[in-house]
């Protein structure tokens, strides 16, 4: 077997890994669909009146929903970033990744592993949010290539943020940490982008920020998709965007890996003391 | 352990002038070392003296800062790869999936080292009744004691037939049970002709397994021998008798016209290097004249053999 064909076997085997520890442990995934789905019916049914009132043409017509949607779609791939850098950190603190480093493995098999779990588990969650957001009312005007577009678009993403969370979980000095580290990216930047009201509604410094962080031309690629307007240049920004972030962190991965942090923090109660405190 | 001495004809590992230092702390401090094919080797320190560092040097895991090693005669530098494939290691701390069932476990090693299927199966079998955990392998370690965690651990280790293993402290946390299973797995290993970097904190562990003993001290090595050698420079196993007053401590000392005494605690030292026998033959000399307030009996550790060999008592060196 080639070197190429070895690494894809690795690579291969961890996914397989990551999708075993998924179905073991639901309760992440299940996490990566509630959220956005709360996010939803809160959105929709709580303050989707007013909100959907105040929109006026940019929502050109349509229910809110069908505004809200692709960005709650946004949001399940952001959601996921906190199980990817749990898994990762997980893998450090508890030695396997020092064990899979010390055998002759392919480098990087065990991340891109983590990475494509990652992505197959949140593609699986946006069909569930997708079908929840259905029975809400939300009707897409997009062709069949346009759902494609989408789903590459959602994939691009998740790939993007897979690998960032993966570096977040590396760095991280406990689980908690890793988690608490991505909770931005969850939260923070979905409201700092046009995901549930237009970016042109807010104040000038967040309408500013709004413009040049990456979830905003995501969120309206999708929405011009899913709604039938016309994408433009913005569906190139987005995967511009993507492809940075996956880059910048794949390369931050190798670089810390190669600079060798100390990563086994755990620390353990002898039974048998042998040395008296001094 | 009477293991006869094996005619090391190839060197396992070969280590010279090897440092490491974290900023301003050195960790290891010049250290050589070699390790014959089959040799059971211990690395004896207390907390923070360098072991872990040194097996994760030895295992490609951090790179040292000054000094040449290698496996088997492959350099660790430039054919990183070639020494993975020879060697297991088995951390400080257990590195299982918890999420995956003991035998899965076994499995995913044996796909990462890209064995056949039918050899994976075969060989997870044979691990996990080797190890006695045919019982558990369907279940997930959450529901393991250390005892079966280390041994699923080492399981996991021997999956891709090493020539060298590093087992740093396998025994650290276990209990007296536990430890004496270890201890019969790592000289099953041992008999096999496997060759073996085993770290310890316990004088007595490394004496009971390994056919040579090095002695680290902050990132130092400040001796190396045989067990023998290295206990022929330390104060062996001695008696140690306490006695209610000072009329009996001499009394005793006069009788048994041995050993070291200390008049304000009122105790008495005696040389005790053939077990049972020196203890019968004590007393006996002691008769029941001398009424005896309290005995114990002191087996040299880690702290007396420090004392010997530097000068000072180990201490945890984390700092
Ligand atoms: N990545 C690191 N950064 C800073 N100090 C470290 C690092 N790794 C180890 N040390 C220090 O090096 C010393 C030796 O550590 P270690 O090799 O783990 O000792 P041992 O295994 O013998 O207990 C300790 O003082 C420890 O704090
Ligand atoms: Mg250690």
């Amino acid at each position: 077997m080639t070197a190429l064909t070895l690494a894809i076997h690795d690579a291969t085997t961890m996914i397989g890994r990551e999708l075993k520890h998924t179905q073991r442990f639901p309760l992440l995934l299940v996490g990566t669909i509630m959220v956005p789905v709360v996010m939803l019916l809160l959105f929709d049914y709580i303050l989707g009146g007013p909100i959907g009132h105040g929109l006026g043409n940019a929502a050109r017509g349509a229910p809110y929903v069908d505004f809200l949607v692709p960005g709650i779609l946004l949001m399940t791939v952001a959601a996921s970033c906190g199980p990817t850098a749990i898994n990762v950190n997980t893998d450090m603190t508890g030695g396997i990744i020092d064990r899979i480093r010390a055998m002759a493995v392919s480098r990087g098999a065990l991340l891109a592993g983590h990475v494509g779990g990652s992505v197959v588990r949140t593609l699986a969650a946006t069909i569930v949010v997708t079908g929840v957001a259905v029975l809400v009312g939300f009707r897409a005007t997009a062709s069949v290539l346009d759902w494609f577009a989408v789903v590459g678009i959602l994939a691009a993403l998740s790939f993007a943020l897979a690998w960032l969370s993966a570096a977040l979980g590396l760095v991280a000095k406990s689980v908690a940490g890793a988690n608490g580290s991505t909770l931005p990216i969850q939260f923070l930047l979905p409201f700092l982008s046009s995901t549930f009201v237009p970016a042109d509604s807010m104040p000038a410094d967040v309408r500013w920020f709004a413009a040049h962080q990456p979830f905003t031309p995501v969120v309206e690629s999708l929405r011009a998709l899913l709604t039938g307007a016309p994408v433009g240049s913005t569906a190139y920004l987005a995967l511009a965007w993507c492809a940075a972030i996956a880059v910048t962190s794949a390369i931050t991965i190798s670089a810390a890996c190669s600079r060798n942090r100390r990563v086994t923090r755990r620390v353990t109660v002898a039974t048998r003391p042998s040395m008296p405190s001094p | 352990m009477n293991r006869p001495i094996k005619n090391a004809t190839r060197t396992a590992v070969s280590v010279t002038g090897l440092r490491k230092a974290y900023g301003e702390k050195i960790v290891l401090d010049d250290v050589d070392l070699s390790i014959g094919e089959g040799e059971v080797f211990g690395l004896l320190g207390p907390n923070g003296a360098g072991k872990t560092t040194m097996v994760r040097i030895l295992s490609t895991l951090i790179p040292p800062d000054a000094g040449t090693a290698s496996v088997f005669g492959h350099d660790l530098h430039s054919e990183p790869g070639a020494v993975r494939s020879l060697i297991g290691v088995t951390g400080q701390f257990s590195a299982v999936d918890n999420l995956l069932t003991g035998e899965e476990n076994l499995f995913l090693i044996g796909r990462l080292l890209h064995l056949a299927p039918t050899e994976r199966r075969a060989r997870a079998a044979q691990l996990l009744e080797r190890f006695d955990l045919v019982e558990s392998a369907q279940r997930t370690p959450a529901t393991y004691s250390g005892g079966m965690k280390r041994r699923l651990d080492i399981a996991m280790t021997l999956m891709g037939r090493p020539r060298l293993i590093f087992l740093d402290e396998p025994t650290t946390g276990l209990d007296p049970r536990s430890r004496r299973t270890m201890w019969q797995i790592i000289r099953d290993l041992a008999a096999d002709g496997v060759s073996i970097l085993l770290t310890t904190q316990y004088l007595e562990e490394a004496d009971e397994l390994a056919d040579r003993i090095a002695v680290l001290d902050r990132g130092r090595i400040v001796a190396e021998g045989t067990p023998e050698e290295l206990k022929r420079r330390i104060p062996g196993a001695h008696l140690v008798l306490r006695f209610a007053d000072a009329a009996s401590l001499d009394a005793a000392a006069r009788s048994l016209r041995e050993g070291s005494r200390d008049d304000t605690d009122l105790v008495l030292r005696v040389p005790s290097d053939r077990g049972i026998r020196s203890l019968r033959d004590v007393l006996a000399r002691l008769g029941d004249g001398i009424a005896v307030e309290d005995l114990s009996i002191h087996t040299p550790d880690l702290d007396d053999v420090f004392f010997a060999l530097t000068g000072t008592p180990s201490k945890e060196q984390n700092q």
